[in-house]
């Protein structure tokens, strides 16, 4: 339903061009899941606190529940739809398969996106520094043991990958 | 059956491919062509009179379509529903919306349909209500008392229900002791806090008169059945899908408001319909967990001999009963036993309305009160006594000679041994090892506790809680296997895959399992009490199995021979003496399709169904152990070791067990140190947001060290117990004693749950020796 208030803004989600009318309090949570059809990323919450709307923006993690889109015009966002190159899933989403990682699977996009903020910026990182990067992702299932092992076995393949 | 290759094998879940992509469709992610959303006015008052309702500016605004408030329904949807068959139990109407009257802050009053959900969040801004306050009680033991407050009129006294059980000779056992411990015990209110909060979605479509609900439930075939008494439909006409479910830990075991409102709605518009819960919604009107305050006592000899037990509690209800709230607390009761040789119990219970969400089931359900109470009173009792707390723990245990053993509350435990969890959980600890590090951290002013709990739970339910399982081999060489069972985490899709491959010799991949939809799956009861494999497991083996002698008897007409003559071995039935020869269950599925002449008894397919009832529960256990360090400046808890050593029979996949203990010892963490429900005396909900109700987080906890030992159940064939609960039930228990017991040279005795810092700093503060211990 467009109104006079609609803003035009453009931006890039998975690498994708695309171009939206928005109202100026529409959240980014709300335009990737109801506009652009990208329901990966999850909402839990309503105080910022869950992080299972966890997306990278420019580069860097943000709660895209707390977010607005029109703050995210010409910007890039990255999904957990934009992890896997088609039918090859990230070295981190396999890793969450391979050690049992999730259970019910609400939390584990946002999860998976600090991870991927964790690796980038920590190639190494100890189970201390895991722990505190997932620190802002609340798990009700996993008891975060099996998350924990997700991402230093991914952090090792990804580190014998950018070797070979 | 055959030799096992993939039961017991850690196999990666089927689930996960989907859901690491995020292509998982939950609730909120089902879209409709002409969906609105529904948004729902919620009471700011705990009990208070509707003298008013104003909807006509919300009904205005642009991109409402329509406003309903409780007073049009009462005679339109049924009341919520409970269940339980005590006989003293008192029914409160209970409707979807308030008509005249709110009782729990958060009760719905009215719901806006609108086009989007920002619209319909607008609406409810321009409703007004006129409220009038009336007496508030908030506190369980208050309520009962003379001149409270009365919440529900035809009940003054505010009693929900009441509930006694005495086995053996209790006053005697208390006459005969030499000494009498007795311990106040809180079990505070929990917030179960499913990552994915609630949803509905409804479609009715007219022309058939044929309702659709999308529910983020655990169990869509009993709310299908509810919903279609309350909406006054034909069951055939109504179906429940549950689709991914983010979590429920009891808390979607239930029937919603919202459920039967959005049905309701759904009808009435004929467009689709969508609600979902909002957070502070969730902590307001979804079920609450625990909520007891109790006094128990222990009639003991002077060598710690355990002669009887008396547990006097107040159960905290909420204003309301939900689907399972009076049938929560007995389980309590039916637990206090624990372990232990107690040959005499008595149990009174009372449960209090109050001007609260209603308590309901959540992980563990009653079984985690009864095993504190049995653990705190038993490392009370080895305190008074000046006795090792193991050694109490050893001398009372059941021996594994006494089962099948009767308890003095009812319970007969068909098997156990206790002795072995134990001694395996203090070797891998190295108890003796940290008593001595104990001992000498405290003489540098270090405070190291140790706690151990040893429990046993029931779970899987009994008699009267049936599951079903269907499976079909289809003629292109699938196997379907459908469950009454709604997994919403606990990867039944991979574990059920498992025995069937096994059972029928066919690959994983090519076994697809259905569950969640009533139009797909027949009947069900659904996934809770720990019971999907236990019991949903079993119904499944058992159709296979049924399969399985299909297949015999078709591969027997197919080949021209006795039924006898065929071995079934390496994946075949073959005539004995000629094993290449052999047909595969899924050859024989396709060759049964244009098989001609079969004899009556046959048809030409292979599919079986099966239902399993169990006829008793089963009687998971195991030994905790938790090792915390308190930094006697701040008051935190630091946990240094956990080791759990669970036994839940027979294990399918045990990176499946080894999740469910992990993320339940966690909730019980939460239970112990960071968790509670609190509402003020005006009965407003001062935890309304995970800013207030701390949530365990993953910098929270060290590693958790996990072992098993396998005693089966003799109540089905494969031997398994069930182990979605047993981590949450051993674990709270075992971190609790563990503070007390780093606290004990402060002369700390007992704290209540939560074990935040601030409590535990004020106790080291206003200790006398802690002048002696001086400052690290």
């Amino acid at each position: 339903m467009a109104t006079l208030l609609d803003k035009s803004i453009a931006l890039k989600i998975n690498g994708v061009e695309r171009r939206f009318e928005v109202e100026p309090r529409l959240l980014l949570v709300h335009l990737l899941r109801d506009v652009a059809g990208l329901t990966g990323t999850h909402i839990g919450c309503d105080t910022s606190g869950c992080g299972a709307c966890t997306v990278m923006l420019d580069g860097a993690t943000v709660k895209s529940c707390t977010v607005l889109a029109v703050q995210a015009a010409g910007g890039e966002v990255l999904t957990i739809e934009g992890l896997a190159s088609g039918d090859k899933l990230h070295p981190i989403q396999d890793a969450f398969w391979d050690c049992h990682g999730l259970q019910c699977g609400f939390c584990t996009p946002g999860m998976i996106l600090s991870a991927y903020q964790l690796l980038k910026r920590n190639s190494k990182p100890t189970e201390s520094e895991i722990r505190h990067a997932i620190d802002g992702n609340l798990c009700r299932c996993t008891g975060y043991q099996h998350i924990v092992d997700a991402v230093q076995q991914a952090a090792k393949s990804m580190k014998s990958k950018a070797r070979g | 059956m055959p030799v096992s290759k993939l039961v017991g094998a850690k196999v990666r879940r089927r689930e996960d491919p989907s859901l690491i992509r995020g292509l998982g469709e939950y609730v909120d992610d089902v879209k409709l062509p002409g969906m609105l959303h529904a948004t729902i006015l919620r009471s700011p008052h705990a009990h208070a009179r509707i003298k008013s309702i104003e909807v006509s500016a919300a009904r205005q605004l642009a991109g409402v379509v329509a406003v309903f408030i409780g007073a049009e329904l009462t005679d339109q949807i049924g009341t919520i529903p409970t269940t339980a068959d005590n006989p003293t139990l008192r029914i409160p109407k209970h409707y979807v919306l308030a008509a005249d009257k709110v009782c729990y802050v958060g009760e719905g009053v009215a719901v806006v349909v609108a086009e989007n959900r920002y619209i319909a969040r607008d609406a409810l801004d321009l409703i007004e209500v006129d409220y009038e306050p009336l007496p508030v009680v908030a506190d369980a033991e208050k309520a009962l008392t003379a001149g409270s407050p009365v919440i529900h009129a035809e009940w003054p006294d505010n009693v929900a229900f009441s509930w006694q059980q005495e086995q053996g000779d209790v006053a005697k056992a208390f006459k005969q002791a030499d000494k009498v411990v007795a311990q106040r015990l809180v079990h505070q209110r929990l917030a179960p806090n499913a990552i994915e909060p609630r949803g509905v979605l409804a479609r009715y479509l007219a022309d058939a008169n044929q309702l659709t609900v999308w529910s983020s439930t655990q169990i869509p075939h009993l709310l299908k059945t509810h919903l279609a008494q309350m909406l006054k439909l034909p069951e055939a006409h109504v179906r429940v899908i549950a689709p991914e479910v983010g979590g429920g830990f009891g808390s979607k075991l239930n029937v919603y408001a919202e459920e039967a409102l959005l049905g309701y709605i759904a009808i009435k518009l004929e467009q689709p319909v969508k609600w979902i819960e909002e957070r502070r919604e969730n902590f307001q009107a979804t079920i609450h967990g625990r909520g007891q305050v109790g006094q128990v006592e222990a009639a003991v000899k002077k060598d710690g001999t355990l002669l009887g037990l008396r547990y006097k509690v107040v159960a905290d209800i909420g204003a309301y009963h939900q689907l399972f709230t009076p049938a929560i607390p007995p389980f309590t009761g039916l637990m206090l036993s624990g372990c232990y040789k107690i040959p005499a119990i008595g149990i009174e219970l009372r449960a209090a309305f109050t001007n609260k969400m209603s308590t309901d089931a959540y992980r563990g359900a009653g079984r985690p009160e009864a095993t504190y109470v049995i653990e705190r009173l038993m490392d009370r009792v080895a305190k008074e006594l000046n006795i090792d707390p193991v050694k109490l723990r050893q001398k009372n245990f059941l021996k594994p000679s006494e089962f099948p053993f009767k308890t003095a509350t009812g319970l007969v435990y068909d098997s156990g041994n206790y002795q072995g969890a134990l001694a395996k959980a203090l070797k891998l600890a190295g108890y003796e090892k940290l008593r001595r590090e104990q001992k000498r951290l405290r003489g540098r002013g270090r405070y190291l506790g140790i706690g151990v709990s040893t429990y046993v739970e029931i779970c899987a339910m009994g008699p009267g809680f049936w599951e079903y399982g269907r499976v079909e081999v289809t003629a292109d060489g699938k196997v379907n296997v459908y469950s009454g069972a709604s997994p919403h985490g606990q990867g039944q899709k991979t574990s059920f895959a498992q025995i069937v491959a096994d059972q029928l010799a066919v690959q994983l991949d090519d076994i697809n399992v259905i569950h969640g939809d009533t139009a797909s799956v027949a009947k069900g009861m659904g996934t809770f009490g720990s019971r999907a494999t236990a019991v949903g497991g079993i119904a499944v083996y058992q159709a296979a199995a049924k399969v399985l002698e299909q297949a015999r008897e078709l591969a027997a007409h197919i080949l021209e021979v006795d039924g006898d003559d065929l071995l079934f071995s390496d994946g075949r039935f073959s005539v004995k003496g000629v094993p290449r020869q052999g047909l595969t269950v899924q050859q024989i599925a396709r060759q049964a399709r244009a098989a001609r002449n079969l004899p009556a008894n046959l048809s030409p397919d292979l599919a079986a169904d099966s239902t399993f009832e169990p006829s008793n529960f089963t009687f998971p256990f195991g030994t905790h152990i938790c090792v915390v360090e308190i930094d006697a400046q701040t008051g935190r808890p630091e946990i240094q070791k956990y080791i759990a050593v669970d036994d839940c029979g027979k294990v399918i996949n045990p990176l499946l067990v080894d999740g469910q203990v992990q993320g339940g010892i966690v909730q019980g963490l939460g239970q112990a140190l960071y968790e509670e429900v609190v509402y003020d005396d005006n009965g407003q909900l001062i935890t309304g947001s995970l800013m207030d109700y701390a949530l365990p987080r993953a910098a929270d906890l060290p590693r958790l060290k996990l072992a098993r030992t396998e005693t089966p159940t003799l109540v089905n064939p494969l031997g398994i117990k069930g182990i979605g609960e047993a981590g949450t039930i051993g674990s709270t228990p075992a971190i609790v004693s563990a503070v007390i017991d780093a606290l004990t040279p402060f002369g700390v005795s007992h704290i209540d749950m939560p074990l935040t810092p601030q409590k535990i700093w004020r106790l080291c503060q206003t200790s006398k020796t802690s002048a002696l211990r001086g400052r690290r």
